[in-house]
């Protein structure tokens, strides 16, 4: 009954390397995630090897590229968090609106109709939404908004904004539907309007569902890159006036790739701590995204 | 008084059903405008010449020609890579890791963790592995291999979703055949879950198509006046010559990049109406 | 060189992690005939015909312990081939399962895994298991159709001639009719009746009279015991133990 023990043992060796090469190509997301952080890091040691702490984390002004070297990351930060500010301010009012009328209100054709169109806000290319935003969003708000200048934090913001609706709408409305209905029929019939219901029984029950969804929309905005090149400026400045041009740690690392840095040089390593810096944000932005997901999940098992 | 009261819900609840109506079409709205905007300002500027030359100092003599083959070139490539890499991790976290060990858990995690990394840090991780580290410069295959690191958790996820929907029952005839776990895998569950996969990559791509930091970082250039011949040549895409005519000062260069724009929406277009279109005939093929 | 017992089954234990769900079965089963194991539900038929060809082994937390001879052979023994084995003892399950693919190709994959690649053997083998199943004439003018258009008995006997198509010796049963009306689950009734000729079959059924029907031996499994087992026509006009009497009259179950 025994098999050709050498058939055998090739499908054994043939079935096992083929098992191997699989499990290489899902390891490979290990590697991915081990080479971003050596990148970073490696250069990042450099870095400080030359610029002290100190002055990274409290120096106000940032000006590797030119002669008087300064490379405090504070006008960064600011740049970066003031766009995301504004685009949070846009984003997530209407996207839990949006998520309310979907959820709550709209007909299932509406609700078929609309969604994808949203989605298609998400998946159009940043470069337009850079485009859009500085030919014409922000020549828009200087007709409204005087002493606004043609580089800007508001225009990309708004912009940032909006295309962001989707990822909160999207995850708001998961947050939502996973409700159970015995709460949502229990205040209808005490006779509570629509309104009611999903302000005081439907939000309140998802909101940890909800805040995930604005965690994770806050990591998208400040890691977001070619709307805010295009149209936020190149100048590094410490404020929150969002009138003014401004620079973000994204658009830092654009203006030096396009630049001739030589490789080892210090403005070559300034973008890897920048970024390692923008990596530490996003990452702890998603791991409390996360967590507070999973404190959702658990509280509707 | 309690008549008062109802009102006045009433009253609130519609008014809060018209804000929160507008809320959901704003963006709708802002697409429709982005759209038509683009249009008139871009429509009339497309013609063959524009499709086929290079790009110029004088606007008017400006093309795409080098970012529409450049992009194809890094689609192609970066499908090249993806496509094993990723539908190869799929089959393995689907089919070969069912006990949950920790170096599953792992992958997972960062599987997940990946796909929340801005692009701009896959383009830094680039930079250092591949254009410096391997010395494959700032070419084509670099930029390939950093686009398809960057989409690798959008094929995974879709191709472990579309291998999840083949029921187990196929798998189980397969093997009660005397199929070894390979065989089952290549000539059972795989091809049946192919249009879901297909339907991931095409997805993947379509956003790889309009990623333009990442490029930058690895040093794809603004200006280029000449085909690549070899993956190991520099090149440029249509999102960053869109965003080189977008920094010119000159309004005739603006119209140049609502143009360009114009092709790589409609590309982007045609791929994801290509992806919905298998989606919806791999849901009607397959009764369960 | 036909043996009388095509498998003699001793001391068999096994587990679902620590869950025992198999306790000390002993039984013989005879070359070319039909065996029926009958019993309420979850009383372990399933999984121990499971065992006879090793498809518990797909699932991660099972255990066995004991020994299954088929042949000479102890079909667990560390010698022994699991991919060999599912090739001699086939099986059909409770649902039709054809692959989404052609008539054709849902019996050529079979013979297309062990290297069979000659269209013409290929073609008789396709005839061939087609005749025997009793299901060439309804689809020979069509075996390019997709097997999934057929209807639910169709299938079921398109599965049964995917498994002759290997040539195996026995052929496992579980409960092939549950998802069938009655006049699909007696032609395949007929059809094993049939086939016993040239295979041993074994089948687990929940339904007592199609055990009464195609079967010469019977086993009433409960609780992962075999409470009895003997010739079909005394377990069902005078068994030996008090248990098997009240299920097959209808007690519990």
């Amino acid at each position: 009954m025994n098999l050709n023990p050498s058939i055998r043992l090739k499908r054994r060796i043939s079935e096992g390397s083929i098992k191997g090469v699989l499990f290489l190509c899902a390891a490979l997301s290990i590697f991915t995630t081990v080479g971003i952080i050596a990148v970073l890091f490696f250069e990042t040691v450099e870095f400080f090897k030359e610029v002290s702490i100190l002055d990274f984390l409290t120096d106000t002004q940032w000006t590797p590229l030119f002669v008087d070297k300064h490379f405090g990351i504070l006008p960064l930060l600011s740049g970066t968090f003031l766009v995301a500010f504004i685009a949070m301010c846009v984003a997530m009012p209407l996207g839990v609106l949006s998520a309310i009328y979907l959820n709550e209100y709209a007909s299932v054709r509406f609700r078929t109709a609309v969604k994808p169109l949203l989605e298609i806000l998400a998946g159009v290319p940043t470069v337009v939404y850079g485009y859009f935003a500085l030919l014409f969003v922000t020549p828009l708000l200087q007709k409204i908004v005087p002493g606004l200048s043609g580089f800007n934090a508001l225009g990309p913001g708004i912009v940032m904004g909006i295309m962001i609706i989707p990822m909160i709408s999207s995850l708001s409305e998961d947050a939502m539907s996973a409700v159970p209905r015995d709460l949502r029929e229990g205040a209808y019939a005490l006779g509570a309007t629509r309104f009611q219901v999903a302000a005081k029984v439907v939000v309140p029950a998802a909101l940890s569902g909800i805040m995930s969804s604005f965690v994770l929309a806050i990591s998208r905005a400040i890691g977001e890159t070619m709307i805010v090149t295009i149209a936020s400026g190149q100048q590094p400045r410490l404020t929150i006036n969002p009138l003014v041009p401004i620079e973000t740690i994204t658009a830092y690392i654009v203006q030096v790739s396009l630049g001739d840095t030589p490789a080892g040089s210090i403005e070559y390593k300034t973008i890897f701590a920048v970024g390692m810096t923008l990596f530490i944000f996003t990452l702890v932005l998603n791991i409390f995204s996360h967590w507070l997901k999973e404190r959702f999940r658990e509280e509707y098992k | 008084m309690r008549a008062a009261l109802i009102l006045r819900n009433k009253r609130r609840d519609r008014i809060f059903k018209v804000v929160a109506l507008l809320s959901a079409i704003l963006g709708l709205v802002f697409l429709a405008t982005l759209v038509i905007d683009l249009l008139y300002d871009g429509l009339g500027r497309i013609n063959w010449s524009f499709l086929t030359s290079f790009p110029s100092r004088r606007p008017e003599r400006a093309g795409i020609l080098s970012a529409i083959v450049g992009t194809l070139y890094i689609m192609g490539l970066t499908a090249l890579f993806g496509f094993p890499l990723g539908v190869g991790a799929g089959i393995y976290l689907e089919e070969y890791s069912r006990r949950k060990n920790w170096l599953t858990r792992l992958i997972e995690i960062n599987i997940a963790n990946l796909a929340g990394v801005p692009s701009i840090i896959y383009g830094l991780l680039g930079l250092g592995v591949f254009v410096r580290a391997l010395n494959l410069e700032r070419s084509l295959i670099s930029g390939a291999l950093t686009l398809a690191l960057l989409v690798l958790p959008i094929i995974i996820i879709a191709s472990r979703e579309a291998l999840k929907a083949i029921p187990f029952t196929i798998r189980e005839a397969s093997y009660a055949l005397g199929a070894t776990k390979w065989q089952t895998i290549f000539y059972q569950v795989l091809p049946a879950a192919l249009p879901g996969i297909l339907t991931g990559v095409i997805l993947a791509l379509s956003r790889a198509i309009g990623e333009t930091a990442p490029l930058i970082t690895i040093g794809a250039l603004t200006y280029i006046a000449f085909l690549p011949e070899s993956i190991f040549d520099p090149f440029t895409v249509l999102p960053i010559q869109v965003f080189n005519w977008v920094s010119r000062p000159q309004q005739a260069f603006a119209v140049n990049a609502a143009a360009a724009i114009i092709v790589l929406l409609a590309i982007t277009l045609i791929l994801n109406s290509v992806a919905i279109y298998l989606r919806y005939r791999f849901q009607r093929r397959l009764k369960w | 060189m036909v043996k009388d017992l095509s498998f003699t089954i001793s001391k068999l234990n096994a587990w679902y992690g620590d869950k025992r769900v198999l306790k000390d079965i002993n039984i013989e089963i005879k070359t070319n005939s039909v065996t029926a194991l009958i019993g309420p539900s979850g009383c372990g038929k399933s999984t121990f015909l499971r065992c006879l060809n090793r498809m518990n082994d797909l699932i991660a937390s099972f255990r066995l312990e004991g020994s299954i001879m088929h042949e000479d052979m102890d079909i667990y023994s560390s010698g022994a081939d699991p991919i060999e084995i599912r090739r001699r003892i086939g099986m059909v399950f409770q649902r039709p399962n054809p692959f989404p693919k052609s008539i054709y190709n849902n019996i050529a994959y079979g013979l297309r895994i062990f290297g069979v690649k000659d269209r013409s053997t290929l073609d008789s083998a396709v005839e061939e298991s087609l005749k025997k199943a009793a299901l060439w004439d309804e689809v020979k003018d069509n075996l390019n159709q997709n097997a999934q258009t057929l209807s639910g008995g169709q299938q079921q006997r398109l599965c049964i001639a995917r498994a002759i198509a290997v040539n195996p010796e026995v052929i496992l049963f579980d409960e092939p009719c549950s998802a069938l009306d009655p006049v699909a689950t007696a032609k395949i009734e007929d059809l094993i009746t049939e086939i016993k000729e040239d295979y041993t079959v074994v089948i687990v059924t929940h339904n007592m009279q199609q055990a009464a029907r195609v079967s010469e031996y019977t086993g009433f499994f409960m609780l992962g015991e075999l409470v009895e087992f003997d010739d079909t026509q005394k377990i069902f006009t005078a068994p030996a133990n008090e248990l098997t009497e009240k299920y097959i009259t209808g007690r519990f179950g």
